[in-house]
């Protein structure tokens, strides 16, 4: 894939053409954790409106998927720490300045009930029987609807930890990446529904991955024209195949959705391209910001500019 | 906390972090480049001092650099820029070196070494600015960064876990998570030191007082000074970096005259603290959120 060149590269200076700020310290499994974040979340309110308009398969299928994916963004959240055996630090302080201290808490009140409602769909038969087991079914509702209540801060708010960064892919990308981020997470939580139920109940499935791929898409289309230099992070190298991949995946999985009806095998490889195109999203996001961080030119060429244009109008 | 806790001027942050009205003055650096002679005393005597361990020998081919960056294990760095004659930024003509108030280089050596080199040198001991607004402690979501009485930016090693936020959250490029240990690490301004009402290790091996340590609100004056002195002898690229309250990051705690780019040292030209746009994002997330909300209630609204 070669790139048209559509402007000179841009002449700048720099200290033996090295990176002037750190590249990130994450790792690829900070890009796992925001997919398997907004799949939770998607599933989670897809599971509660299941819950709510008597879908009962689609209920089970959206709780235990919203379960089984938060327990595993978790892990990657705490596995990626330098200290893993200190991730109760997080829960020290409250601090209105740090996303991820927000994202702690938010996950923190998401969670439980994403667990209980969850747990409630996977207890075996006989321990319903028993006392513990009615209290957890009876508490499945509140629980997985407070975990629907919750899921759109944990779909969003990981836009926000990436762009309060000094990172320039993903702080210059702050108006959009939140509406990639939930349409990613809406296409995602309902490729994993509409895969695994029967087509009958899958309608709200399909149109909650259809309407959340339309809005990853869309943003994700705006964002680039819009960035500047920094765009260039996001169209060139492996940030671009990846996030082309994405696209491709993402559009594809939407139309099949669309037109598959009431195919079976047809909605689940659409939801399988939604999945992985909504994984893939993530890290090309992930990917982004990190060569972004690598180039000096992201950082100088875009200050200079703003020094320069403030000096002309300061004269 | 007031209404210039995220972003602005502020001219008293460890105030604004809740000390009360006795705490010491605002201390800084001033690292004065023009009189950098490049021996990397301060280096040496910040990893003796603070116990940084080595990084491993690396020759960089970078002049006389082969540290490279600031990072966890280097919390002063020295930069060394070759440029051909007195040219300062792009496009200037060749100038005569000028006396920077440096011992005399004697007639007699000079017929020793023979003909001025049409070449100068620029050298900068960089170290971490706690900024007035500093991005690394208002990510870190442990508290393990804090602002301490002489508003100064220091890691509690005893708190941090590691998780890396630090390390993207600042504009300098400063703060680094240490491999093998796994948290974070940056310049304490010799915070241990300071308790002592000493200056920092760095301040006090610098031969030439390149790295003056101080009340910021002095450091600044005769900083102003000093560029005023420089301008009058000729030198008219000599700039302040970090100074101004009114920049990005509110102003820097270690701020340094340059004798040409920031970028030229390596330093970010017009670093911005990511807070400034922290109330922006979070609402372009609330309507993220909310989109998403009409995404999953209009899924199910009307039909079968």
């Amino acid at each position: 894939m070669k790139e048209q060149v559509a402007v000179p590269p841009a002449e700048f200076r720099s200290y033996y053409g090295r990176q002037i700020l750190k590249t990130p310290a994450w790792n690829w499994m900070i890009a796992a954790y925001l997919f398997l974040g907004g799949l939770s979340a998607g599933s989670a309110m897809l599971g509660a409106g299941a819950d709510l308009t008597g879908r009962p398969t689609l209920r089970k299928v959206s709780r235990v998927g919203a379960l089984v994916s938060i327990l595993g963004s978790l892990y990657f959240l705490v596995a990626d720490l330098g200290r893993p055996e200190r991730f109760h630090h997080m829960l020290r302080v409250a601090k209105p300045s740090s996303p991820m201290s927000m994202g702690t808490w938010i996950l923190s009140a998401y969670g439980p009930g994403a667990g209980l409602a969850g747990v409630a769909e996977l207890m075996p038969n006989r321990l319903r029987r028993n006392w513990i087991g009615r209290l957890v079914w009876w508490l499945a509702r509140p629980a997985g609807l407070w975990a629907a209540a919750t899921a759109p801060g944990v779909a969003s708010y990981t836009a926000v930890l990436l762009s309060h960064t000094a990172v320039p892919a993903w702080h210059e990308a702050h108006p959009y990446l939140p509406f990639v981020f939930t349409g990613s997470a809406a296409a995602s939580g309902g490729g994993l529904g509409m895969m695994l139920v029967p087509v009958g109940e899958a309608g709200p499935a399909r149109r909650m991955a259809v309407a959340g791929a339309a809005l990853e898409v869309a943003a994700s289309r705006a964002m680039e024209p819009r960035l500047g230099l920094v765009a260039e992070a996001y169209t060139t190298g492996r940030a671009h195949r990846l996030r082309q991949w994405s696209e491709v995946l993402t559009v594809g999985g939407a139309v099949g959705t669309v037109v598959g009806g009431r195919r079976r095998a047809v909605l689940v490889a659409s939801g399988l391209a939604l999945l992985a195109g909504s994984a893939l999203q993530r890290f090309g996001v992930f990917e982004a910001g990190v060569a972004s961080t690598q180039n000096p030119k992201y950082v100088v060429v875009p200050q200079r500019e703003r020094l320069t244009a403030e000096s002309a109008a300061n004269r | 906390m007031s209404g210039n806790s995220f972003y602005g001027p502020l001219a008293d942050p460890a105030g604004d972090a809740g000390y009360d009205e006795r705490h010491p003055p605002r201390v800084g650096f001033f690292t004065d480049t023009s009189v950098c002679i490049g021996c990397k005393a301060c280096e040496v005597a910040c990893k003796e001092w603070n116990e940084v361990p080595d990084d491993g020998f690396d020759l960089l081919g970078m002049s006389f650099d082969n540290t490279g960056e600031l990072g966890a294990n280097s919390w002063r760095h020295v930069a060394f820029v070759e440029q051909p004659g007195g040219r300062s930024g792009v496009g200037e003509d060749l100038k005569a070196p000028v006396d920077l108030g440096m011992p005399e280089l004697k007639q007699a050596v000079a017929d020793v070494v023979g003909e001025r080199p049409d070449f100068r040198w620029l050298m900068s001991s960089d170290v971490c600015k706690h900024c007035t607004h500093a991005g690394c402690l208002d990510v870190c979501p442990t508290g393990a960064l804090f602002r301490t009485e002489f508003s100064t930016v220091v890691v509690q090693q005893d708190i941090c876990n590691g998780c890396g936020y630090c390390v993207s959250a600042c504009p300098y490029g400063v703060i680094e998570r240490r491999e093998g240990d796994g948290r974070a690490w940056k310049c304490t301004m010799c915070y241990d030191r300071l308790h002592d009402g000493l200056e920092p290790a760095c301040a006090k091996a610098c031969p030439t007082d390149s790295i003056q340590f101080g009340p910021l609100d002095e450091l600044r004056e005769r900083a102003a000074l000093r560029v005023e002195q420089l301008h009058e002898r000729g030198v008219t690229e000599a700039r302040l970096y970090g100074h101004d309250p009114n920049d990005g990051v509110g102003g820097d705690g270690a701020f340094f005259l340059l004798l040409d780019e920031p970028e030229v040292y390596g330093l970010p030209p017009d670093p911005v603290v990511p807070t400034r746009d922290a109330g922006a994002m979070w609402r372009y997330a609330g309507l993220a959120a909310s989109a998403l909300v009409g995404i999953a209630v209009s899924a199910f609204v009307g039909r079968r």
